[in-house]
């Protein structure tokens, strides 16, 4: 099946070649990190983690919410969403290779990476977070490549991939909640330590995941001859709309009892996010940029009218994605780090070669993801479905 | 006794099984975990139950007095000097009252000499270290004695542990520290880039029957003992004066204990 990804037309290629030669600048620029060290990114000893494992954060995310198309599909026989599952699942396997390299990249001695399975260390989350992203990636290559082939055959998929397909629903929202355990089991560090964070990350995934899947579902229609269709699109709006009420609202409870418990520390992170604390304020803008967005989104959503418009889904789906991006990809890292365990502040941004490592590890995610989706849509081009 | 080839590889194989697999397995299955052990130790090294420090700031009066404890530290350990705050790498420093102990310091009438009080922060050497429950790779680990170790040869970098460690009293190597040794102690390995470094309570003059550097620097003003001893200086110095420790409300039990009397 990969053979189909090797042809294709002067688009396909000059878009490869496009995501290859900022591979390639990345990849200079991480040789340079790998020599000199962390010290060429905006980390410090007080914001000991930056942009990188904010983008490994949400990217998670949107690895996880392939299960919101498993979920309809296989559990609840919902059809429509046939045609399209599997660019959730390739999704997943994209997202989930940039999680792994946005870790690799953020490792201060990376060729000892193999430590952590050298020396497995149960009570560490970090361990944990490495043995379900593994096994997420593995199954969803596994359950997307076996029935992708079957549908390219004509034929059902076999049955022992049924359990593997039941078995990613609870892993899916696993990894996500391991992840969220990452920074919710860390004493001191006030804007992480709190109950709802793996109920607030999963809401934010099962709203971004799939307002990405929208945005690359009207690409798909508008670049190739497969068409995903109008209602999965629209089932897809509601459920962004759904998952974007229920984040925004465990955002709220934060506030609530940051702001009215008074306690200073849970409310000085805040403070810093939205309104900067004794001039330093340089994530003000982009909080209020996240915000603003996402009222926009929500605005567009909530109205049946503006969500079956197309056109406006997926401006909505754009604002939401970039709101959460924001907020999920930068915020909730460096609110955690600031104020630091003094209380003092020491502010964090990422440096140009830092932003150039990120902007690479995305295009490593974009190459596999074109890869597998110009399989996917080959096949589907070819007719090749089976319900 | 002569063997044919055949014999030769059965006992091979079996012994193969018994010597490296079989430990292996044994551990695997939650058996008896091998600790390393010295098989020689120090007649004269210093062993207790749980080390900790007192720290009576008020015998630190002049700047010096502070800096001795520091540079007695830093010189031995070859901890680089790298000039910025962004990458700096220390393992003892001070800092004022109100950075000390930030969460009790909503007190706008506090005493002024107080609040601008210098105290000596290093690792507090928790007795639940929130830093050795998240390392991934037990890089950083808690000895018998109290002592939180830190393999610089084991660790991959992620610092989680310094996300975790409610004290900042973790650096890690952003750029590479050996430029920026004033003066190399050939007796202690200097560090690369990428690791993850701390106070690790000078368990090298431990094992040769000496007080941790800062201690033996300070004039009486840093004590070191055994905690679990009663009748150790460090528990009769926390039994007859007002002592408090850093952020005790996170419940990593920190082993340094602050003498916070006034003027004697």
């Amino acid at each position: 099946m990969l053979e189909k990804a090797l042809v294709g037309s002067k688009r396909y290629w000059l878009w490869m070649g496009a995501l290859l030669v900022v591979i390639g600048i990345a990849f200079i620029m991480y040789l340079r990190q790998f020599s000199e060290g962390l010290g060429i990114t905006g980390m410090s000893r007080d914001v000991s983690w930056g942009l990188y494992i904010g983008q490994f954060t949400f990217l998670v995310g949107v690895a996880a919410s392939a299960v919101m198309l498993v979920i309809p599909y296989y559990l609840h026989d919902f059809k429509k969403f046939g045609k399209i599952v599997i660019m959730g699942e390739f999704l997943a396997v994209s997202a989930v290779i940039m999680c792994i390299l946005f870790i690799f990249v953020d490792m201060g001695q990376p060729m000892r990476i193999t430590n952590v399975i050298l020396y497995p260390t149960l009570n560490s989350v970090m361990f944990w977070d490495s043995v379900v992203l593994m096994g997420y990636l593995a199954l969803n290559i596994v359950i997307g490549w076996t029935t992708l082939a079957a549908d390219s055959k004509g034929v059902h998929p076999p049955q022992w991939v049924k359990p593997l397909i039941y078995l990613s629903v609870p892993w899916a929202v696993s990894i996500h909640t391991v992840t969220a355990f990452l920074y919710a089991g860390i004493p001191g560090r006030h804007f992480w330590l709190t109950a709802v964070m793996a109920a607030r990350f999963l809401a934010s995934a099962f709203a971004g995941g799939p307002a990405l899947l929208i945005i690359l579902a009207l690409l798909v229609r508008k670049l190739t001859k497969f068409d995903p269709g109008y209602e999965p699109i629209q089932a897809l709006g509601k459920i962004v709309t759904y998952a974007m009420f229920a984040n925004v609202f465990l955002l709220g409870l934060e506030f609530f009892t940051a702001f009215y418990s008074n306690i200073p520390g849970h409310m000085h992170p805040f403070k810093y996010l939205y309104t900067g604390i004794e001039g330093h304020d340089k994530l003000v803008p982009l909080m209020w940029t996240s915000s603003i967005l996402a009222v926009v989104a929500l605005f567009l959503l909530v109205f049946p009218g503006f969500r079956k418009n197309e056109n406006l889904l997926a401006v909505a789906c754009a604002s939401l994605f970039i709101s959460l991006w924001i907020d999920k990809g930068f915020g909730l890292v460096i609110g955690g780090f600031v104020p630091n365990m003094f209380e003092g502040i020491t502010e964090y941004w990422p440096t140009a070669p830092e932003a150039m490592i990120t902007l690479g590890v995305w295009a490593i995610g974009f190459l596999v993801l074109t890869v597998l989706y110009k399989v996917a849509v080959s096949i589907r081009e070819e007719g090749g479905f089976h319900e | 006794m002569s063997i044919n080839r055949r014999q030769f590889l059965k006992l091979a194989g079996v012994s193969t099984v018994l010597g490296i697999g079989g430990p292996a397995v044994l551990n695997g299955m939650g058996g008896k975990i091998l600790e390393a052990t010295q098989t020689h130790p120090d007649p004269k090294s210093l062993a207790a139950k749980r080390w900790g420090f007192v720290v009576d700031v008020s015998k630190l009066n002049t700047p010096e007095d502070y800096q001795k404890c520091i540079d007695a530290c830093h010189d031995i350990h070859n901890v680089p000097d790298i000039g910025n705050t962004k990458d700096e790498v220390k393992w003892i420093w001070k800092d004022n009252y109100e950075r000390t102990f930030p969460t009790s310091t909503e007190d706008e009438y506090m005493n002024k000499e107080m609040k601008e009080r210098n105290f000596l922060l290093f690792c507090n050497h928790c007795a639940q270290p929130a830093c050795v429950r998240v390392c991934p790779t037990k890089a950083t680990f808690k000895r018998k004695d109290g002592v939180v170790m830190q393999d610089m040869h084991r660790c991959i970098g992620c610092r989680f542990c310094m996300a975790a460690c409610p004290f900042g009293a973790r650096s890690f190597n952003y750029r590479d520290p050996r430029p920026f040794i004033k003066k190399e102690n050939k007796q202690f390995p200097t560090r690369m880039i990428g690791v993850v470094e701390k106070c690790t309570m000078c368990y090298e003059r431990l094992a040769v029957g000496q007080m941790p550097a800062c201690a033996e620097a300070s004039n009486g003003a840093i004590v070191f003992g055994d905690l679990e001893d009663p009748n150790s200086e460090v528990r009769k110095i926390i039994e007859s004066k007002y002592t408090i420790r850093r952020k005790p409300e996170l419940g990593t039990q920190p082993s340094i204990y602050y003498v916070i009397g006034g003027k004697e």
